[in-house]
């Protein structure tokens, strides 16, 4: 009867407690299947569009001819402009200002960096960025997968077969094969993964480079790397989040929302659904607890354990005070690691790769501090004597702020000690100064410099910089979120273990009050055993006696 | 040495010593691994099982007040500091000399002063002090809503508990030795599971 009375309200409290805690949870949303085509036009039997077609602006020509305003609107766009304002600091960034530890500037490099400009010919200072003809259209719309821009050629892709010896690849010169413009142009629609990863997932120069969130094994992602596109998920494309709006496409990591507290993008909305609470809420989970932790914590933080989980590295240090050894035969020396990777780059210094890494986590509170080129160095130099090329601002007191993961790249590069400013370094160019020409950094740092019309003592060095990419792709199934343990620990590596401003359960502890408890109880258990004790023995004492 | 058998604790009481006894325990294994002092169920199963214990303790007391308020056993706590004194010296001296135990338990009295005075402390102190930071820290997740994460910080309420949840640690060890200080050692524990106590006719004669 006891157990049946315990029994029962035990099961009524239990009940009572998971009201207390329960919240409903929102219909997942229904998994989208791609269909072929919906679309109302069949761009393969358009008369503007039977060519042939003999280069990229013609092909763009043809498109404009319909879509008439499209052509600016991508001009508007940071695609075309590469310029973005900070709304939180008001900087001027974007590719062509922001500084970074991989390439450097595309200043005075264009015709290799602007192959993924979207646009045809940048090759120098005099683009004209208002002839629209020179926007590309197919680099995002191409939906054969063929279309490809070369990598050196400002921008177009090539226009007939050509033999080409990559920079850092095996010796010898491999055949390319020119795109059929015309076959392209007849299949164009909405932008598809590869469209975005062409450039996107090649950041840095290269298959996983720069992001670690951002590779090419997200083309066609397993359930496990990419719930939000694989085909067994979601099976969603990248503009599906960044969707577009007028070509202006959301979510930049230069205006990254830190808490996005207004939910749900409805169609009554702004259409700006780069954020996860846009389609799932700020209380997506079953537990309020769960829920309450996103106040404080990005959904990334413990939905992306680990980056670069796709298979392929990324780059975690790149040391450009290292480039231009030369090999025992006198030419520029390539070395390659176990992997396969590019370990040591004449061109480009020393480098160090990583898988599956763990993110650090840093309080963000919607202001990034990026360091332009133009800008004096010394108020972003932090106290272990690195340049924070992006320092995260934000804190536990912040309103606004959550903590956010990131991928720490570290680098060393070239700076002009005098003026105490970065320097925009020649790379790339069949002249007498490029740096992957000459191997000779007074050169191409020279020759930067006087291209961008950027003051240049004519002294450099190397300083030691940090630079903070979000991490935010690449969520996990929620079955390989991060578990509470993982940072609710002591242990020193936990991942939290350096956020500072917030009491953490099971983190944090009040040393003096764990040993006034710790005392309390070993005087408590010792004062009834040596009690017990003498009870025993004085007993034994008397039943002696008797 | 002949006893009298006395029916001191009704089911009730006993049901709600028993299952409150449990949940203690239970809430002690999993505090201290919330608190981060040891491993075992690993930390999400621990802050789920301590919420889910808190929540049952809370209905149970809730039923145990109106018990104890309905048959007015709650008079059991008020303290007296009559005899305190002598049972002090009972459990410092009398015990190892088999001395009579200098207070009788009856069914209108059934804890002796030194027990009751524990027992306020333990409900007017120590049970407050959880009580109070544990129903805060439960609801940590509402505090800007209601407004009062302007006064209070976790921190304080994490020290204010685990101060609470080592005074009650502390005072479970306590307890659980004493019960073996009855006439024979498991004696006070088998009439909290009978609800019968042997009483010595030898303490009868005082
Ligand atoms: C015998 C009783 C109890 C003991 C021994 C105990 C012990 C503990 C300890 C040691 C912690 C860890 C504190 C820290 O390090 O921050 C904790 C956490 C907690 N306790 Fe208790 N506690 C008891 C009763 C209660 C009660 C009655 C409530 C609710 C009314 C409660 C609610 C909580 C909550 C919400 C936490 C935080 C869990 C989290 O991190 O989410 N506890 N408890």
């Amino acid at each position: 009867m006891k157990l049946h009375v315990h029994f029962v309200v035990g099961a009524c409290l239990s009940f009572c407690a998971l009201f207390a805690h329960g919240t409903q949870e929102p219909a997942p949303p229904a998994a989208a299947v791609k269909q072929p085509s919906t679309s109302t036009t069949d761009h393969s039997k358009l008369e503007a569009l039977k060519g042939p077609f003999t280069s990229g602006p013609e092909v763009t020509k043809a498109c404009l001819s319909c879509h008439n305003t499209a052509g600016h609107q991508v001009m508007n766009s940071i695609h075309w402009t590469w310029e973005a304002k900070s709304k939180t600091t008001g900087k001027t960034l974007g590719k062509k200002w922001a500084a970074n530890n991989f390439c450097g500037s595309p200043i005075s490099n264009e015709p290799r960096c602007t192959s993924c400009h979207a646009g045809y010919g940048w090759s120098g200072k005099d683009f004209d960025f208002t002839k629209q003809e020179n926007v590309d259209c197919l680099a995002c719309h191409d939906n054969t997968g063929t279309y490809k821009k070369f990598s050196t050629d400002a921008g177009h892709p090539l226009y007939a077969d050509r033999e080409f010896e990559p920079m850092e690849g095996p010796p010898g010169k491999k055949p390319f094969k020119a795109p059929d413009l015309t076959k392209i142009a007849q299949h164009v629609g909405k932008p598809g993964r590869s469209n975005c990863g062409n450039c996107h997932f090649n950041g840095g120069g290269g298959d996983a480079v720069k992001h670690g969130d951002l590779d090419s094994s997200l083309k066609n992602p397993p359930r496990e790397l990419d719930v939000h596109m694989a085909k067994d998920g979601a099976n969603l494309v990248c503009a599906d989040c960044h969707t577009f709006n007028a070509h202006q496409p959301s979510g930049s990591r230069y205006a990254v929302n830190p808490k996005d507290t207004h939910g749900f993008d409805l169609p009554k909305d702004d259409h700006n659904r780069a954020t996860c609470e846009s389609c799932h809420s700020q209380t997506p989970h079953k537990q309020a607890k769960i829920n309450n932790h996103a106040k404080k914590v990005a959904c990334q933080t413990c939905h992306i354990p680990e980056f670069a989980r796709g298979g392929i590295a990324t780059k975690m240090l790149w040391d450009w005070s290292t480039a231009g050894k030369m090999g025992p035969d006198g030419k520029p020396l390539f070395i390659k690691d176990d992997h396969g990777h590019l370990k040591y780059s004449a061109a480009k210094g020393d480098f160090k790769y990583g898988e599956n890494v763990r993110p650090e986590y840093k309080w963000y509170n919607g202001t990034v501090e990026q360091v332009s080129i133009v800008d004096k160095l010394d108020q972003y130099i932090d106290k272990d004597g690195v340049l924070e090329l992006n320092r995260i601002q934000g804190s536990a007191s912040d309103e606004n702020a959550r903590i956010w993961p990131f991928k720490v790249m570290h680098g060393k590069q070239a700076y002009d000690p005098v003026n105490n400013t970065l320097v925009v370094n020649h790379v790339f160019g069949d002249d007498d100064t490029a740096l992957w020409k000459n191997y000779d950094f007074a050169k191409s740092i020279k020759a930067g410099m006087d291209y961008a019309g950027l003051p240049y003592s004519g002294k450099f060095d190397f300083i030691e910089t940090r630079m903070n990419w979000f991490i935010t792709h690449m969520v996990a199934p929620k079955e390989k979120a991060v578990p509470c343990a993982e940072c609710h620990t002591r242990a020193a590596d936990g991942r939290l273990a350096s956020i500072t401003g917030v009491y953490l359960p099971g983190r944090d502890h009040n040393p003096l009050v764990d040993l006034f408890g710790g005392l309390a109880i070993a005087g408590a258990i010792g004062g009834g055993l040596i009690h017990g004790l003498v009870r025993i023995v004085t007993r034994r004492r008397k039943e002696q006696n008797q | 040495m002949s006893a009298e058998r006395i029916y001191i604790y009704k089911r009730y009481e006993r049901f709600w010593h028993w299952s409150q006894a449990l949940l203690i325990i239970g809430m002690m294994i999993t505090g201290f691994e919330v608190h981060g002092t040891y491993t075992l169920l690993g930390f999400q199963k621990a802050v789920q099982l301590h919420t889910l214990a808190a929540w049952t303790l809370l209905t149970l007391w809730a039923f145990t007040i109106f018990w104890q308020f309905t048959t007015g056993e709650w008079r059991q706590y008020l303290p007296s500091l009559k005899n305190v004194l002598a049972m002090v010296n009972y459990y410092l001296i009398g015990i190892f000399r088999d001395a009579p135990h200098p207070f009788r338990k009856t069914v209108v009295q059934k804890h002796n002063p030194l027990q009751r005075l524990a027992y306020l402390a333990l409900l007017a102190v120590i049970s407050p002090l959880i009580w109070i930071s544990g129903l805060f820290y439960l609801f940590y997740g509402n505090w800007q809503q209601l407004g009062i994460d302007r006064y209070l910080t976790l921190e304080w309420v994490a020290v204010a508990h685990t101060l609470g949840a080592f005074l009650i640690t502390a005072f479970f060890f306590i307890h659980v030795y004493l019960t073996t200080t009855g006439h024979t050692v498991f004696a006070h524990i088998k009439a909290m599971v009978t609800g019968w106590e042997e009483v010595d006719e030898h303490h009868k004669a005082h």
